[in-house]
């Protein structure tokens, strides 16, 4: 098959297997059997397209295949009727079906890792070999990981549908949380070269358009909607042609897109209208100051600052401490901002990226030796490609 | 769904404590009784008061104790009928008995 047919096929998949499983989990109350044959319609039609061609309503298609085969297992069943009458899941009310297929998959009863791997197979249309690739987990891991949730869910009697008012917003932190360590995982991964790889941080990002569509006034959605638009929009400066990771103070701006960038920012305005501010609004609010900047050198760094101390009022982990430290190098200098990163040490000296910052700060202070064993922790604490290459290339030249 | 709530460890605390806490139980109680979601359930005597008897070996034994000796140990349960498990997670949030609990769903063919 050709790779244009088989990533359109893809892209259909995606806008279209959290509706047919959830509609057809709506149908037969048997959420099992709603996401086999659901798989099992996409198999048919990576089968069939290439040489009939892509129907006009490919989700129609789609829809119906799954539905003859639910039926076709359900008749050879013989508690059919059983099945039919005793419908665990009550019948959608309102709101997009996928939505609530996503609670369903994000529901606390599940481990974080089950809520991400199930959330991607189930309503991101990702195949199993898919996922394990993306965490770098061996498949039988995560066929595992999605064989036991998808038992609990039916077993246990976890429910489709929104969640009552009172559990709202602490069932939406669920989702909202899969989905932030869905773009992470895809953002961060240097698999941007393979064009016809579909990116965990797109479909992050679609998986989160859709939540701010039947949840318009939630102000959290809305942020996290903004802030994944505010990066992605700054993807292709991101990575050298050698592959390797370009920082944000040497990106190409000009390769940014403005006009993505416009829209996270009135997106990121909407929500703040709203008047319930959180940690994603926040993360936006930062990603757009530097969005905005025209360039490194007249970034905004105290507004920067301002930001990070905000931030850490309702999310106070030594990651955003990290993070104010590099504002703050550039609106107080580097002695202070080494002395806040050093004190960073016992919390985070497995994280690749205190050293790094440790090593520029080092460096700027003309401390060339430190600087060089700090670039050397780093690069033994990140396997990623592009950013071993980079912290290769920053050590080399270190004195020079 | 069925399900079974477990109420795990006790409230450290004071006879008074313990005449409120068993007031508000009380009402828990009744109000679940009365919407008729509650099927069954009891209270247990303590843990000091079991017997354990192990069967395999060749001849039953029976021994004083419970059979794991943990700290928390299940004070009581309720058969509960409901929707769905947030309809149950949604009673045990409310339940002022114990600081835990724990929700199986009973085995049904």
């Amino acid at each position: 098959m050709s790779p244009a047919v088989e990533s359109l096929v893809g892209q259909v998949f995606r806008e279209e297997a959290g509706r047919v499983t959830a509609s057809l989990t709506r149908r037969y109350g048997d959420f099992e059997l709603a996401e086999d044959c659901t798989q099992e319609a996409f198999v048919e039609a990576l089968r069939s397209w290439p040489d009939q061609g892509i129907p006009s309503r490919p989700g129609a298609w789609l829809q119906l295949v799954a539905k003859r085969r639910a039926l076709d297992r359900l008749r050879r069943d013989q508690r059919f009727a059983v099945k039919v009458s005793g419908l665990p899941f009550p019948a959608a009310e309102g709101g997009d079906d996928r939505l609530q297929l996503m609670f369903a998959c994000c529901h606390p009863a599940l481990s974080r890792a089950a809520q991400v791997a199930l959330t991607l197979r189930v309503v991101a249309g990702l195949s199993t070999a898919q996922i394990a690739s993306a965490f770098l987990v061996p498949e039988a891991t995560v066929a595992q990981r999605i064989t036991r949730a998808k038992s609990k869910i039916v077993r246990a009697g976890i429910p489709f549908r929104m969640p009552a008012p009172a559990d709202l917003e602490e069932r939406l932190a669920e989702v909202l949380a899969v989905l932030y360590l869905m773009f992470n995982e895809g953002y961060l991964a240097s698999r941007w070269e393979v064009a016809h790889d579909r990116s965990l941080a797109e479909d992050a990002a679609w998986l989160a358009g859709l939540t701010a569509q039947v949840l318009p006034s939630e102000a959290e959605v809305l942020g996290l909607l903004a802030l994944f638009k505010l990066q992605l929009a700054r993807v292709e400066g991101r990575f050298a042609s050698d592959g390797s990771l370009v920082l944000l103070a040497d990106q190409d701006r000009s390769l940014w897109d403005r006009e993505a960038i416009r829209d996270a920012t009135e997106l990121l305005d909407q929500a703040a209208a709203l008047q319930r501010p959180g940690p994603y609004q926040l993360q936006a609010a930062i990603a757009s100051c530097h969005a905005l900047a025209e360039s490194w050198s007249s970034t905004d760094w105290t507004m920067l600052v301002r930001l990070y101390d905000r931030l850490l009022e309702v999310q106070p982990s030594p990651v955003v401490r990290l993070n104010r430290a590099v504002a703050l190098w550039h609106v107080a200098g580097a002695d202070l901002a080494l002395h806040e990163t050093d004190a960073l040490l016992p919390e985070l000296q497995r994280y690749h990226l205190l050293h790094s910052t440790r090593a520029e700060l080092l460096t700027e202070l003309g401390r060339d030796e430190e600087a060089q064993s700090a670039w050397s922790l780093a690069l033994s604490l990140t396997l990623n490609p592009a950013e071993r290459r980079h912290i290769r290339a920053r050590a080399g030249s270190v004195g020079s | 769904m069925k399900y079974m709530l477990m109420f795990v460890g006790e409230w450290d605390g004071g006879d008074e404590q313990t005449a409120s806490v068993m007031k508000d139980v009380g009402a828990w109680w009744e109000k679940y009784s009365k919407s008729g979601v509650l099927v069954g359930g009891e209270r247990l005597r303590p843990a000091a008061h079991a017997t354990t008897v192990r069967l395999g070996g060749s001849a039953p034994t029976v021994v004083d104790g419970p059979f794991a000796e943990t700290k928390e140990s299940v004070g009581g349960f309720a058969i509960v009928e409901v929707p769905d498990l947030d309809a149950a997670l949604e009673m045990a949030k409310s339940w002022p008995g114990s600081p835990t609990l724990e929700i199986r769903p009973i085995w049904e063919d």
